[in-house]
């Protein structure tokens, strides 16, 4: 069985959420971001919140914590790591993703169900998912547009490394519609909506489950 | 030695906080105001400034997205 571990930091929201989704399809154990030891966990995942009171920038003082220095390691011996919100911004500044998340081209914190497209199917992520498939899933962030730099935009387009495209207009601005990234060895993948809001019959949906199911390697809605 | 750093949205990054600003000086009868662009300002005191790029570069900037300037003062303000 899977065991995931979970990474908390002070400011985390969605950490209990995260580990709950975790749960469903695996097994899963909070992580202390002032705790370089990940425990021998299978996959990480890196939870949305406000870490450190996203002081100075999102996710800028998270990625120097001593668990993030475990993890920068864990991802380059290949192992699976979802950043999610905040996460996403953390695994950015911590270069482990490319691009940066600005804030949202309105200035309004957005809050609501978005439906964005599963483009690749071979990150260890969206394995469960299909290519092309739409997953319904919660928006809620005030700096979720995602930039890079156009060559390294067209870099990433060209490489299959954007994950996940919000169906339509994207809501917070980003270059291309972007909602998720991989890295170029696939094995990190960042997004702005929160699949772990999206797990259970009372969410009103539960697409979210898929990506936790890929991870854990088990069909999803189990 | 007082420093202070200045830090910007690089040139072609869209701002909103710059077009909020933009817009809302119009309606309170400042004409004439255009190419705002909103940062952040940083002081500090520190001893060895030759290590002030390398503190932009890793954690008061991000250089993807953000431009920054060093301001060098010598009397503590």
């Amino acid at each position: 069985m899977t065991r995931f571990g979970v990474l908390r930091f002070p400011g985390t929201c969605d950490d209990d959420e995260a580990l709950a989704a975790c749960e469903l399809v695996g097994d899963g154990v909070m992580l202390w971001h002032g705790d370089s030891d990940l425990q021998g966990v299978d996959a990480i995942v890196v939870p949305g919140g406000f870490s450190y009171g996203d002081y100075l920038r999102c996710g800028a003082i998270a990625r120097f914590s001593p668990a993030m220095a475990s993890v920068v390691e864990f991802a380059r011996d290949g192992g699976p790591v979802l950043g999610i919100c905040n996460g996403f911004q953390i695994l950015c500044e911590a270069g482990l993703l490319p691009g940066a998340l600005l804030p949202n081209i309105g200035l309004r914190f957005i809050c609501h169900q978005a439906d964005i497209e599963v483009e690749h199917a071979d990150t260890p992520f969206t394995q469960a998912c299909e290519a092309g498939e739409l997953l319904s899933i919660p928006v809620k962030h005030h700096d979720g547009r995602f930039y890079a730099p156009p060559e390294q935009l067209e870099a990433l387009e060209a490489n299959g490394q954007v994950v996940f495209r919000y169906v339509g207009d994207a809501p917070n601005g980003s270059s291309n519609g972007i909602a998720g990234v991989c890295n170029e060895r696939r094995n990190v993948v960042g997004l702005m909506p929160h699949p772990e809001h999206a797990v259970l019959p009372l969410h009103g949906s539960e697409d979210g489950l898929k990506l936790f199911a890929s991870a854990a390697q088990v069909p999803a809605g189990v | 030695m007082r420093a202070r750093i200045l830090i910007r949205p690089k040139a072609g990054i869209l701002d909103p906080q710059g077009i909020a600003v933009e817009r809302a000086l119009p309606a309170l009868g400042f004409s004439g105001v255009a190419n705002v662009h909103v940062g952040r300002l940083v002081e500090l005191d520190v001893e060895d400034v030759s290590q002030l790029d390398a503190m932009c570069q890793k954690l008061l900037a991000n250089p993807l997205v953000e431009d920054y300037e060093i301001l060098e003062q010598s009397t503590h303000a």
